[in-house]
């Protein structure tokens, strides 16, 4: 069993500029930014005003949910990642809604803020109100923190392990590497693993307060994230969802499924909040560690790597992360690989941005394209050594893509970190 | 109002919250909303709530525990729309 493989066999996202892996790919492609001006934000007088919201239409979610779900639940969280996973589960060639329970598959379906959505206002009025007896048996499982797993659940009917982490950004990437290891130990054949966030001020109002947003922007929304730029300023919020489908080789060879990657390994760590970390500031040494330790346990060199999917939120710690990369791979000017992330164009979905961002490294390694960074005209001055301005490519550059490494670092000093290989059957 | 009215309405409130769609086919007044159409008992405080919104009326606990068939609720609406 130690040895079993892992694949990817299907995709869902949430995106604020693209709803669905088709728009999402294309809008990848096209360098499309999903960040807008808000007028929550400005109404409840925020420092930052803008944020990537997803687009979704009536029709799209009538083709996934009941006309139930439809109509009653409001919590963006839970819309985003029911969205994010059917679509994965479908697009696996998985079907749903079977009488018989399946107890070969699970979830996991993590999530951050989630029972802050805005969504949220109107119950909490409800309740102070003294109407609590109006709040109806939607309330609880859309403010749990496991809600998205729950409704995701009620719709596919599955019998594993069903789990919803929490662990603020990394939340989507350990995700993925929890269903990863559950698969490996042959507990189970397939996992639905990703990560959802919702919206609103309730959220990002504590960011804003950290001073953590970006607030030069307000008048120019789609310049606000710059990761790895000259002018770091701070993370624009979005909310979303992705979803993978992971799967035993065995299985997705029994049943003849499109394999799209593999996962080939990864680690996760915390850095104790000492040596330099805390509750909001990472221990730079755990995330060489973390690197060093997904390169041993995924059996990959890292001259292999074509593509760093960085975490890169587009304020000053990019540097230190990009230099942390460089000493992780022992890798710098000349022979340090592209590096990029899409929140240059939706802008950092907290929870929701490692499962979002996996499902961007699987389309690049599947399409074979590097998606470009849409604001770093000019790579920050004190990288120059490490990165020349050619491996943040400003447009789509297409080219064969093996192997990503993909990374999230997280608030409470955390970091995950996951290996991806094309699928050479 | 007339019952056959608040029947047919009533089955448009219920009509969500039934899994199968030949269930609500083949509805009438002495189905049980849980046993005979299938509905998530959680769903109950739901669809007291959309009752009471279609008809600005209130029901009481006790009352809603008397809500067990078709027939049963319809009466009780009729009974709360005259008080």
């Amino acid at each position: 069993m130690a040895n079993r493989s892992v694949v990817i066999t299907g995709l869902g996202v949430v995106a604020s500029n693209g709803v669905g892996i088709e728009a999402f790919d294309e809008a990848l492609r096209g360098g499309v930014s999903g960040i807008r001006r808000q007028q929550d934000m400005v109404d409840a007088q925020l420092r930052c005003h803008i944020a990537g919201r997803p687009m979704i239409s009536d029709d799209y979610k009538h083709a996934y949910l009941s006309n139930l779900m439809f109509s009653k639940v409001k919590n963006h969280a839970v819309i985003n990642g029911l969205l994010a996973g059917l679509e994965a589960w479908n697009h696996a060639g998985l079907t749903s809604g079977a009488e018989k329970v399946d107890d070969d598959s699970g979830i996991i379906m993590g999530s951050g803020a989630l029972g802050l959505d805005f969504s949220t206002s109107e119950k909490m009025h409800t309740v102070e109100n003294g109407l609590s007896r109006k709040l109806g048996s939607f309330t609880i499982p859309e403010s749990m923190s496991s809600g998205a797993s729950a409704f995701l659940n009620s719709i596919l009917g599955l019998g594993n392990r069903v789990l919803s982490n929490s662990s603020a950004c990394i939340t989507g990437s350990e995700a993925v590497l929890l269903g990863y290891e559950h698969i490996v130990s042959g507990k189970a054949e397939r996992m639905l693993c990703g990560s959802t966030e919702g919206d609103g001020i309730y959220i990002w109002g504590g960011f804003d307060a950290l001073r953590v947003l970006c607030a030069d922007s307000n008048h120019d929304p789609a310049k606000g994230s710059r990761p790895m730029s000259d002018s770091l300023g701070g993370f624009v919020p979005s909310s979303g969802a992705g979803a993978l489908v992971l799967e035993s080789l065995e299985s997705a060879q029994k049943r003849g499924a499109n394999i799209l990657a593999e996962i080939k390994g990864g680690f996760v760590n915390s850095g104790g909040q000492r040596n330099g970390g805390s509750l909001t500031a990472p221990n730079f040494q755990a995330i060489v560690n973390c690197i060093k330790n997904t390169l041993a346990l995924s059996k990959i060199e890292p001259g292999q790597i074509d593509l760093i999917s960085g975490h890169l939120t587009s304020t000053p710690n990019d540097v230190n992360e990009v230099k942390c990369w460089a000493e992780g791979l022992g890798l710098s000017s000349g022979n340090f690989p592209y590096i990029n992330t899409p929140k240059s164009m939706i802008g950092h979905s907290i929870a929701a941005a490692g499962s979002i961002e996996l499902v961007a490294c699987v389309l690049q390694l599947v399409n074979n394209y590097i998606h470009p960074s849409i604001n770093c005209e000019t790579v920050h001055p004190e990288l120059s050594d490490i990165l020349s301005q050619e491996k943040v490519p400003s447009k789509t550059l297409y080219k064969e893509i093996n192997t990503v490494i993909k990374a999230n670092f997280g608030f409470g000093d955390l970091n995950c970190c996951v290996v991806l290989q094309k699928w050479k059957g | 109002m007339d019952k056959e009215q608040i029947i047919k309405e009533l089955i448009e409130i219920i009509t969500p919250y039934v899994p199968e769609k030949d269930l609500i086919d083949n509805i009438d007044e002495s189905k049980e909303l849980i046993n005979d159409l299938h509905i998530n008992s959680a769903h109950i405080v739901d669809i007291v709530l959309d009752v009471e919104e279609k008809y600005d009326i209130m029901i009481d606990d006790d009352a809603i525990g008397k809500m067990n068939t078709v027939g049963e609720s319809v009466s009780m609406i009729l009974e709360k729309i005259k008080s």
